[in-house]
């Protein structure tokens, strides 16, 4: 179970000073790519806005109409994607880099069906018209995702658990504990009245449509938390690589920072789904674009989080730029990220590991 | 009345391992000495790794304690038993993209935290690490473009620049050639010379591991079978007691040490030309 590297593209020579330069550059290129789809995804959309007119809204220059779009609409929905971009993409890599494996994402330890069970019982149970719906939507729908997720999280983990934890059981546990809850979910929507079963379907696909500004600041509050306590664990992330008797070797007080960084990992994407629905594509696609971007051992953080931004606001606002109607970015994400690690992926002379 | 010199290491005290239920050891009894070269071997399932992995506390023994310098190993913080003590695991992860300085410099782990970054020392003692073992010239390569000689050099680097006063390796030359068994193997008791490192081991080859080796343990059904220097251990009757092996043991025509000559069956010992 070795991370996922082409060791075609490496640099055989090259010193690690300018490796770690070159993570360096890949988190700020991602960095500028994010400011640049954000600006993008403030201007695209149904009524259309010029640069020019955000600009005017910006500085305090725009129409009352320009204002309520831009500041209601369409600035709480950028953010938002950021946000929940960079928490999925943030806990991909660390999952996939404690358990050294890119299939181990969040959606494998069962986060997301999780997730997507609670607010499906939410919708079926708790919905009934639509009258009620937007009320579900705002507050209890959310919690409700957020409950599943950490249930969940918390079973699979206390499953996997055989006097510490060995993440090749977790993954396995993991994969059984989706594929109940994926059923059972599945269950409850052809069970449902259409119109309950037509909002779940919409809610299970993931889409940046229905956040608001209240739906933000939980994501936010979640990374300003949880990325600190990620970053603590990043030493011990890189002498993990090494194998579990080296890492204890070394001094990692192991089930410690593996507990650290599931909790961590299971926050961000229960704040990232409870916000947007399961995004599923990017947890596991930005860690491995940016390990390929940064060439390093193991997906690096900082840029894993900002690809998984790229991703949602960039393909949230291309599909309110360029294609008809609204169509949720998590179908986007899954239609062009995907190709595009089939691309890295194929582009290697070594193949991977 | 003399006084005794040697101080204890490591020690294991009534120690009993299982693995999967399996008790490969029911209170065991072992010492260490400090800054001599201990060797066990046995037959294949004697539970060699089994205790050097108790030893370094990868494996939480069933009952007793191991003590490293007198204290309970598992009452010691692990960051501070790790400057104490290195482990170099049959088989560690090598990392992808990664250069054998980046490799080495993970060796430094226990003594860095976020309030204490890298310094001065971590970078002189990877470079002391690195000359040690013959890798400074290829400090900057990929360590997965590395041959297995050069891959388990930049390894025993990189437990090199952990400076613990106690080394564990388990079974550090398999999957070498002679050759590379040979160089890492001087490697390791040259750092035993230079640095007074006291190292633990797991070998295979009897008679590499008589040649390299202050004392020997012989492993076995459960416990230690024989125990001392090479010449007292290596006999015919501890080797067929230990490996079911029939073998003479004559002095090493380059060092002097016990040679473990296997013994063929009567008849067998020539070719057989059937014309």
């Amino acid at each position: 179970m070795t991370a996922t590297v082409d060791r075609g593209t490496l640099d055989r020579g090259t010193p690690p000073a300018l490796r770690r330069g070159r993570v360096l550059a890949a988190t700020l290129t991602c960095l500028v790519a994010v400011v640049l789809a954000g600006l993008y995804g403030i201007t695209a959309g149904s009524s259309s806005l010029t640069v020019a007119d955000v600009a005017a809204v910006l500085v305090g220059q725009g129409t009352g109409g320009q204002e309520l779009i831009v500041y209601q609409l369409r600035m709480p929905r950028v953010v938002g994607g950021i946000l929940v971009g960079a928490a999925l993409g943030l806990a991909g890599a660390l999952t996939q880099t404690f358990a050294r494996n890119p299939l181990a994402t969040p959606d494998i330890l069962g986060v997301t069906s999780g997730a997507s069970f609670g607010a499906v019982l939410a919708i079926v149970v708790g919905g009934g018209t639509y009258a009620v719906a937007p009320g579900l939507l705002t507050l209890g729908l959310p919690a409700m995702a957020a409950l599943g997720a950490l249930v969940t999280s918390a079973v699979v983990y206390g499953l996997a658990w055989r006097g510490g934890i060995d993440s090749f059981r977790l993954i396995l546990i993991g994969i059984g504990t989706t594929a109940a809850l994926t059923g059972l979910t599945q269950y409850m929507v052809a069970r449902a009245q259409i119109t309950e079963a037509g909002a779940a379907t919409q809610w299970l696909v993931g889409s940046l449509s229905g956040i608001s500004w209240a739906s933000v600041w939980p994501v936010l509050a979640a990374l300003v938390v949880l990325a600190p306590l990620a970053w603590s664990q990043v030493r011990d992330l890189g002498i993990g690589q090494l194998g579990d008797e080296v890492s204890i070797g070394l001094g990692v007080s192991l089930q410690r920072h593996r507990l650290l960084v599931i909790l961590c990992a299971v926050l961000l994407v229960a704040a990232a789904v409870s916000a947007s629905g399961p995004i599923e594509f990017v947890a596991f696609v930005a860690p491995q674009i940016a390990l390929r971007l940064a060439r390093t051992d193991r997906p690096p953080l900082a840029a894993s989080a900002l690809v998984g931004a790229l991703v949602v606001v960039g393909g949230d606002g291309l599909a309110r730029g360029l294609l008809p109607g609204e169509v949720p970015v998590g179908i986007i994400t899954a239609v062009v990220g995907a190709p595009y690690l089939i691309w890295l992926l194929t582009r290697s002379r070594g193949g991977s590991a | 009345m003399t006084t005794t010199t040697t101080t204890t290491a490591l020690a294991a005290r009534g120690v009993t391992l299982a693995y999967d239920g399996d008790p490969v050891f029911e209170g065991l009894d072992l010492e260490v000495e400090t800054g001599r070269v201990t060797t066990f071997i046995g037959a294949n399932g004697s539970g060699k790794s089994t205790l050097l992995k108790a030893l370094g506390r990868v494996l939480r023994p069933g009952s007793g304690t191991v003590e490293l310098d007198g204290a309970p190993i598992r009452s010691l913080p692990t960051r501070e038993v790790a400057r104490r003590l290195a482990i170099l695991p049959q088989k560690p992860l090598t990392p992808t993209a990664t250069s054998v300085r980046d490799l080495v410099a993970r060796g430094r782990h226990p003594h860095q935290s976020m309030f204490r970054p890298w310094t001065a020392a971590d970078a002189a003692a990877v470079d002391a690490a690195l000359a040690a073992t013959g890798m400074a010239a290829l400090a900057d390569r990929d360590a997965g473009s590395l041959s297995g000689g050069q891959l388990q050099r930049a390894w025993i680097a990189l437990v090199l620049a952990q400076e613990a006063p106690v080394v564990l390796l388990d079974e550090p030359t398999t999957f070498l050639d002679l050759t590379h068994q040979l160089d890492v193997l001087r490697l390791v008791r040259s750092i035993n010379r230079t640095r007074g490192t006291t190292v633990v081991m797991v070998l295979h080859d009897l008679s590499l591991a008589a040649r390299y080796s202050d004392r020997l343990v012989v492993l076995g059904r459960g416990r230690v079978l024989a125990d001392g220097a090479p010449w007292d251990v290596l006999t015919p009757e501890v080797l067929r007691d230990a490996f079911d092996l029939d073998a003479r043991v004559v002095p090493d025509p380059s060092c002097g040490t016990p040679l473990v000559v296997p013994v063929e069956p009567a008849g067998d010992h020539a070719p057989v030309w059937v014309g």
